[in-house]
């Protein structure tokens, strides 16, 4: 069999993503975002984005067909995220694929969203010749509604959660810090842009989950070693901004932005190199949309570079929330001969990660 | 032709209809759940066994029929989006029609004359409803649909579960066939499509999107109203 054709569905968040995939060459990646009607509300409206989604599938669906110049009937198997998500977003993903399986008589692959993350990476690298996911790999994932750090031995029967949030999602910290400070939405860009004209030292800002008690030793871990924590750091951030407001003075916006990136950039760096040292991962792979900031980028490679971790960063459409990643995975799973799901299978808002497919 | 038709107004329904020719339909197949929360897991499998029980290939198929709604929004999105890719998967037409007609249609076959209501749950203390006449002539909608409290529709005889709900707002159609308690089903839906697509109706078919009636609910945070660059928690 030549490598399969995979068209693949995403609708977990604020993104309606339709990609096409063969084996690991990238045909299409259509994205409607949803994006500009959650700007007013500072962060994602569930139901705004579950309404858009069913008003976009189906021409982000044509799209994806005419970009790739292929036709429905000729694609091998449909993916689409089956969680974790926002349960009514996820859902209008789920029964339109179930609907395009039954129709083209296709298997169905539900899939993990977080694991669909790393399997981006495969697209249309430049060397096809070597193994299709590099041994010890670990996985960064960082959006706004994910903060994960997974260890992947296999894309399709070994991934395993090491360490996440306990609360906010880094991109949420960004999202509700900007709309204190006024900087709009999304927060991700909007504090990167502050924060170029602030000094990173202005505030000492907590990065959370760094006391001994909750980090142990690499001998004898403590139970939030690899994991993350962001609420502290947002009441920091106010705490900061109302003493100006209670003398009467301007708010140093650039500054409180510059301290705040570099905190949440810093624990997410410090963490994520440590737990693949800790793992023996020599390679690290950055994904979801929060890759996309500057300084995030910037300290993980140095950092990653000190630690002697090769790291992959894969293009910014590909690390935010899209089509192609799903197809990417279910490619995997079908090369790997995995079963396909049940058009009954329910959307899993909380989807652990070691379930690859469902 | 053959026809499926889809609803997810208010639990899930499916049917599959033929006719030969101008014919009033044979529903050759039709399934329904009341279970709450469970469409989206009992949909998709139904239509396969409608199309297998009913011994249709889907490649026979010449139209969907889905139910608009008005119903509660993750449900009803259910059978929307399962509906708009299977007619993309078959390459043939997506009728819309609005799922209080399916009530409606029941309740002129069980013999309602004169203007009545069709109500429906609709959550937080309040219906969906239209209001419908049928008369010599034939039957029609005359308003509608809405969202709103009981108390404040018309004094007409009612027909839906908004009537079991709320018996001391809503006057019960006396049909004698616990109308109190209707809810839409799909199978209604596609004869009415039917009647539209062979030319003997009007007015029936609407484009499949869904009739949510009432907004997303989302609040503008204080700190997002405009001209607010200060910080407030
Ligand atoms: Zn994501």
């Amino acid at each position: 069999m030549s490598e399969p054709l995979i068209l693949g569905i995403e609708t977990s968040c604020d993104e309606t993503g339709i990609g096409i995939v063969r084996g690991t060459q990238l045909l299409a990646n259509e994205v409607a975002s949803s994006m500009d009607l959650h700007v007013r509300f500072g962060g994602v409206i569930p139901e705004i984005a579950a309404r858009a989604h069913l008003e976009a599938f189906t021409p982000t669906l044509r799209r994806a067909l005419e970009t790739a110049g292929v036709q429905l009937k000729d694609v091998d198997a449909i993916a689409v995220t089956a969680g974790p998500g926002l349960a009514g977003a996820l859902m209008v993903g789920l029964s339109a694929a179930k609907g395009l399986a039954l129709a083209t008589g296709k298997p169905l692959y539900g899939i993990n969203h977080l694991v669909a993350h790393v399997a981006v990476g495969l697209l249309d690298r430049a060397d096809t010749t070597g193994p299709a996911l590099a041994p010890n790999t670990a996985a960064l994932l960082v959006s706004g509604g994910h903060t994960e750090i997974l260890r992947v031995g296999s894309l399709t029967d070994d991934v395993q959660l090491l360490g996440s949030t306990i609360d906010d999602a880094a991109g949420e910290a960004y999202d509700k810090t900007a709309r204190l400070l006024g900087l709009g939405y999304p927060g991700g860009p909007a504090i990167d842009r502050a924060a170029r004209g602030g000094d990173p030292a202005a505030f000492r800002f907590p990065r959370g989950l760094t006391m001994p008690k909750f980090e142990g030793t690499a001998e004898a871990p403590g139970k939030h070693r690899h994991n993350w924590s962001f609420s502290g750091l947002k009441t920091a951030v106010a705490r900061a901004a109302e003493q100006f407001q209670a003398q009467g003075l301007e708010i140093p916006v650039a500054d409180i932005a510059a301290s705040f990136q570099e905190a949440v950039v810093d624990v997410l760096t410090a963490k994520a190199v440590r737990a693949c040292q800790e793992h023996r991962l020599t390679n690290l792979l950055l994904g979801g949309g929060v890759a996309a900031n500057s300084r995030l980028r910037e300290l993980l490679a140095q950092r990653c570079a000190q630690a002697g971790i090769e790291l992959t960063v894969p293009p910014i459409p590909l690390c935010t929330d899209n089509g192609a990643m799903v197809a990417a995975l279910g490619a995997q799973l079908v090369a790997a001969g995995v079963p396909a799901s049940s058009l009954a299978i329910p959307a899993d808002s909380s989807l652990p990660v070691h379930r690859i497919s469902v | 032709m053959l026809l499926l038709a889809l609803d997810t107004s208010a639990g899930a329904s499916l049917a599959l209809l033929r006719t030969d020719n101008d014919d009033a339909p044979v529903v050759l197949h039709s399934a329904e759940t009341q279970e709450p929360n469970a469409h989206a897991e009992w949909l998709a499998p139904a239509v396969t066994e409608a199309l297998s029980e009913a011994g249709v290939d889907g490649a026979e198929v010449d139209g969907v029929v889905v139910g608009a709604g008005p119903g509660p929004f993750t449900g009803l999105r259910v059978g929307l989006a399962l509906a708009h890719a299977l007619a993309e998967g078959w390459g043939i037409p997506l009728h819309g029609a609005c799922s209080l007609d399916s009530l409606a249609l029941r309740a002129v076959d069980a013999g309602i004359t004169g203007e009545f209501l069709v109500t429906t749950d609709a959550r937080r203390r309040e219906v969906y409803w239209a209001h419908y006449e049928s008369d010599q002539e034939g039957s029609r909608l005359v308003g509608g649909p809405f969202v709103g409290g009981a108390a404040e529709l018309p004094a007409l005889a009612a027909v839906g579960a908004g009537v079991g709900l709320y018996p001391e707002q809503l006057r019960s159609a006396e049909l004698g066939s616990g109308s109190a308690a209707w809810t839409p089903h799909a199978a209604e839906l596609g004869r009415l499509a039917h009647g539209a697509l062979t030319g003997q109706l009007q007015g029936v078919l609407c484009a499949p999107r869904p009739l949510y009636l009432r907004d997303s609910d989302a609040k503008v945070p204080a700190q997002m109203q405009a001209g607010s660059r200060k910080v407030g928690l």
